[in-house]
């Protein structure tokens, strides 16, 4: 591609032909068949130094990301934070021309639809969702697609509501299970987008057919028929990714032969993606390692240098960072502040004990610096005690500086997903191409000991919406009692939190299918089910409080419990007392192995999280006072959090508690957001990195999952929350993600401000 | 006791407001153990400290002080009864718990106050547990009662935070009610033993901003051979309310905390004498 190294590669030598893509890699089985892995194993420079390499931005980047700045303060400015939308066009791989920020600017390009910012429509999840979204935002749908599209075309919505029960539209309607993706996109599934870099879409398309013809078998059965076809769609996806880079001048038929190319190539297949799915978390995977392969090339052939591969790595962020879904105000009350979970996982440790930890993992943390600090890309470091001491350092400096890094334990996942998973969303590992989820929102435990209590009655509205089993009459909750009226609850809702997501996924494969993503993927890939629990530390706490004080219940005239009475005291979650955090693992367990007794849909094997996203805040209004003291309409904790200032004996103990709960039993993900005041990381700036460090080492070697770190002050939050247009990038991390703090609701603002700090005096 | 599970020890008060988490149970026939050090009064536990010490920190805060400082943010701390009686072996069994997170921080455990000493024979007991899990131990006193402190409670001591409150004998009178020589023979102690002091002094304008007596504080200390660190702390008000609680009348309200650059020229001080500062 000579017009493509001569317009748009950083000072590019003049070339005549294509360099030999593979050239100078060690070769392996990734020549002859799609792996990846191999290609990374045999190829991997690890990196062990510090950060004193790095490059700034450079003065195009610069200028760039000021035309950038520019144009996400005018859609901060406008109406719902939606600079401008698509009312004419329904977005698919190849639906725009080539859009272009500022053209002699880009590095790396390709933007959603021809302007960015501008947000497509994406109605195969449901029209009335599209419809509302843009009617919320100010914008009015093309008259022509609404006269035609609800007609022609039934959508993912539909369907769902279609085979919905009654008992799963009651369980919808309470608030028992809440946020499912019946809709809105379910995302979660992350495109081996790398394949593209190394293979080029010829050697996939050729790949994909094979595995047609390997399914031309003796009996044509459901299953096997609708995989035929499935792969028949992701062939054609290939061939509109191809259509569609070329829109941009680029071939991406074969693989790519440059950094540049390898950078360019691995985001338009991630573009194309974007272009097509509107999932909730459009995670990227683990692309930094691989792509530090072509940047070491180039760096050696004197192609580049480390300030033109850090200008790569910039240009690609600034693109991840204006990826855009139109979404409807009920979904950004669930999840706050437009996230799109482009999630990149960075470091972690081979299963041969070599690190992952490259180059190019510190210039991706690099670009908060040369960038300022952003949510998204949702940067997630994989941690293990193993990781060099020079990218811990420079991980705990970057966190310290900008609260934009989420941390997961390798350590503690490598033995389950090996060592090339990513994280979708914010806690989901998933081997990269060869695994996939069905993702589940998740169901509300807190409303469900309520039910226990009340008969299946909701405490809200006084609706029977669980099974009538016999109510507790007591005026006194017993231990005992109440966790024996729990326990078939629980059961109850499990089944019904699976029978209801298996509705929603066999409609979502069956009207939105995600074509480009699983033609990313192997032929067969491991499907699980991930179910997701909120209020873990509300029901442990409740269970404790009844257990080691004496609650008193308060009835209505209609016998429903709509409050308790706590007299006495009780130990509380997050205090690293075995007495209560026994109780949470409990519930953690118990939960699991009702989920797995149930069927899944498409052999689906069901997992869970304990993660709330910022629903927290929306289970919390939907859920009745609870026998922990929690009031109504009370936030629950995020995610495995203690609640509000219940952990009282510092962060260690916190941290403690937390890392009890078994990942065994929650392979989906335990999420922990840790905020802490900068003073108490230590008093000099010097000592701040390496507690840090410290303290993630340990929770980790404690057996915790995940963590956010948030190193700032309540003041700063006050004041950002005051005087927003003064801290525009200010970015904090909340269960599982990173989002701008002043584009949260003030609900959701003040409750972040709630939550502990640790340090606070 | 004859309980020792951690899961049986105590829960420290709740804050105001905070829900549910009323006030821990006392035991009072565990009062005689107290003479042995095998119980000692707890006031409050804090787990992720990074300011008592070196790296991450378990910090136990022991109730009863002998002084009775006029900037003292803890003012609850005072008498020994003022906390919960509580098994050193249920604390070890909590620090073992928790070795993993003070070894990877590089920390270790801190016996603060109150005033730790008050209690030397539960020090000894809980620096001996740590000794044995291979933990560093530090001790924060205000050195006023440092006869207290045996030989081998100081043989388990890895560091001691010393707190000069001020170094004239009147200056030290009015801001703690008692005198400063002990304080001065226990520094001088510690230095022939060559055990690591880190000097703490808070600073209050129009109490302790005197520059020769901060001057006479940092040419004493340098003299001793073995201050490691001095931390300046400039004065604040956050306990306040707790004066106002327990009905108290707290003497520096009108007093504000020093400016940056005051501190910095504090710290200047200190370093002119050759001492290491942040």
């Amino acid at each position: 591609m000579d017009t493509l190294s001569t317009q748009k590669v950083a000072e590019p030598p003049v070339r005549t032909a294509t360099p030999e893509p593979w050239r100078g890699f060690a070769a392996g089985p990734w020549r002859r068949e799609v792996d990846v892995r191999d290609f990374i194993l045999r190829n991997l420079r690890p990196y062990e130094g510090d950060a004193a390499f790095l490059a700034g931005p450079s003065e195009r980047t610069k200028a760039l990301w000021t035309r950038v700045a520019d144009l996400l303060k005018q859609e901060r400015a406008s109406k719902g934070g939606v600079l401008e939308a698509d009312t004419e066009v329904i977005s698919s791989i190849t639906s725009h021309p080539p859009g272009y920020i500022d053209r002699a600017l880009e590095v790396i390009v390709g933007l959603q639809t021809d302007r960015p910012l501008k947000r497509s429509i994406m109605p195969f999840g449901g029209w009335r969702m599209v419809k509302s979204g843009l009617e919320a935002y100010g914008f009015t749908p093309s008259p022509r697609i609404e006269e035609t599209f609800p007609k022609l075309r039934k959508t993912h919505n539909d369907g769902v509501f279609d085979v919905y029960t009654d008992e799963m539209l009651r369980c919808r309607r309470s608030g028992v299970i809440t946020g499912l993706p019946d809709a809105y996109g379910r995302g979660r599934i992350i495109g081996d987008y790398r394949r593209l870099a190394l293979y080029g879409a010829d050697f996939l398309i050729a790949d994909k057919k094979a595995q047609l013809a390997s399914l031309e078998l003796d009996r044509m059965d459901e299953e096997t028929i609708r995989l035929r076809e499935e792969i028949a769609d992701q062939i054609a996806a290939l061939g509109d990714l191809v259509a569609m880079a070329g829109t941009y001048g680029f071939d991406v038929t074969r693989p790519a032969a440059t950094a540049q190319e390898a950078v360019q190539w691995t985001y338009l297949a991630y573009l194309a993606a974007v272009k097509e799915a509107n999932g909730a978390a459009m995670s990227l995977g683990r692309v930094s390692t691989f792509l530090d392969i072509y940047l070491e090339r180039d760096l050696r052939e004197g192609r580049i240098d480390e300030a033109a591969a850090q200008e790569l790595i910039d240009q690609l962020v600034i693109k991840l960072r204006l990826v855009r879904f139109l979404r409807t105000p009920e979904y950004d009350q669930l999840f706050s502040g437009d996230p799109t979970w482009v999630t990149e996982c960075l470091g972690g440790m081979a299963l041969d004990g070599r690190t992952l930890v490259t180059r190019s993992s510190f210039r991706l943390l690099q670009t908060l610096r040369n960038l300022g600090p952003a949510p998204e890309p949702n940067l997630t470091v994989l941690w293990s005690e193993r990781l060099p001491e020079g990218f811990k350092t420079f991980c705990a400096e970057t966190s310290i500086g900008t609260c934009s890094i989420q941390y997961e334990n390798d350590d503690l996942m490598r033995p389950f997903w090996g060592d090339d998973y990513g994280i979708a969303c914010c806690v989901s590992a998933m081997r990269i191409g060869k695994q996939m989820q069905f993702f589940g929102a998740r169901a509300n435990l807190a409303k469900t000991l309520l039910y226990a209590i009340n008969g299946g009655r909701d405490e809200v509205s006084g609706e029977q919406v669980g099974p009538a089993l016999a109510p507790i009459t007591g005026e006194v909750l017993d231990y005992e009692e109440v966790k024996a009226r729990f326990v078939p609850m629980m059961e109850w809702l499990a089944r019904a939190y699976m029978n209801t997501l298996n509705a929603i996924h066999y409609m979502h494969d069956k009207y939105m299918y995600e074509r480009l993503e699983m033609a990313l993927h192997d032929r067969d890939v491991l499907r699980t089910m991930a179910c997701g629990i909120a209020g873990l530390s509300v029901v442990a706490d409740s269970l404790s409080a009844i257990r080691h004080a004496r609650v008193r219940v308060v009835r209505d005239a209609s016998g429903l419990a709509t409050d308790f009475v706590i007299e006495g005291e009780y130990p509380a979650f997050g205090n690293n007392d075995d007495r209560v955090d026994s109780i949470a693992v409990w519930i953690v367990e118990t939960f699991m192995a009702m989920l797995r007794k149930q069927k899944a849909y498409r052999g689906a094997v069901p997992t869970q999280s304990v993660l709330t996203i910022t629903s927290n805040v929306v289970y919390g209004k939907k859920t009745g006072n609870t026998p922990d003291g929690r009031k109504a309409g009370e936030p629950f904790a995020p995610g495995a959090n203690p609640m509000h200032r219940r952990d009282l004996k510092g962060a260690l103990a916190s941290m403690a508690s937390v890392a009890k709960l078994p990942y065994v039993h929650a392979q989906d993900g335990i999420s922990y957001t840790f905020t802490i005041v900068p003073s108490a990381l230590g008093r000099g700036e010097d000592e701040r990195a390496p507690n840090l460090v410290g303290m993630l080492d340990g929770y980790f070697a404690q057996g915790g999952h995940h963590i956010n770190v948030n190193v700032f002050d309540r003041q700063t939050l006050l004041h950002a929350m005051d005087h927003p247009e003064l801290y525009p990038q200010l970015t904090i991390r909340v269960s599982g993600y990173a989002v701008n703090f002043i584009k949260l609701t003030r609900e959701q603002q003040l409750d972040v401000i709630s939550r502990t700090f640790h340090g606070q005096h | 006791m004859a309980s020792i599970d951690p899961r049986h020890r105590v829960v420290p008060a709740a804050p105001e407001g905070a829900a549910g988490c009323a006030a821990p149970t006392t035991h009072p026939a565990a009062q005689h153990a107290c003479h042995d050090g095998r119980e000692g009064w707890v006031h409050s536990v804090e787990t992720g400290s990074t300011v008592d010490g070196p790296g991450l920190r378990y910090v136990l805060f022991l109730s009863g002080c002998p002084l009775r400082c006029l900037y003292c943010h803890n003012p609850d701390t005072r008498h020994m009864h003022d906390g919960t009686c509580t098994p050193a072996a249920s604390i070890l069994a909590e620090i073992e718990l928790l070795s993993g997170f003070l070894r990877h921080g590089h920390g270790g455990v801190t016996l603060s106050g109150g005033e730790p000493l008050v209690q030397p024979a539960f020090c000894a007991r809980i620096f001996r547990g740590c000794k044995e899990l291979g933990l560093h131990t530090a001790l924060d006193t205000s050195g006023f009662l440092g006869s207290h402190a045996d030989d081998a409670l100081l043989a388990d001591t890895d560091l001691v935070l010393l707190d000069i409150k001020a170094f004239r004998e009147a200056t030290y009178r009015t801001l703690t009610g008692a005198t400063l020589r002990p304080t001065l023979e226990f520094a001088e102690r510690l230095s022939l033993m060559g055990k690591p002091i880190w000097l703490r002094y808070v600073l209050v304008p129009g109490l302790t901003d005197n520059a020769d007596e901060i001057a006479g504080l940092a040419e004493f200390a340098a003299g001793l051979g073995n201050v490691e660190r001095v931390d300046v702390l400039p004065f604040h008000k956050m306990g306040e309310p707790k004066w106002r609680a327990l009905g108290l009348p707290y003497r520096l309200g009108d007093t504000q905390p020093p400016s940056a650059d005051l501190t910095e020229r504090v710290y200047g001080m200190f370093r002119a004498a050759g001492l290491k500062t942040l």
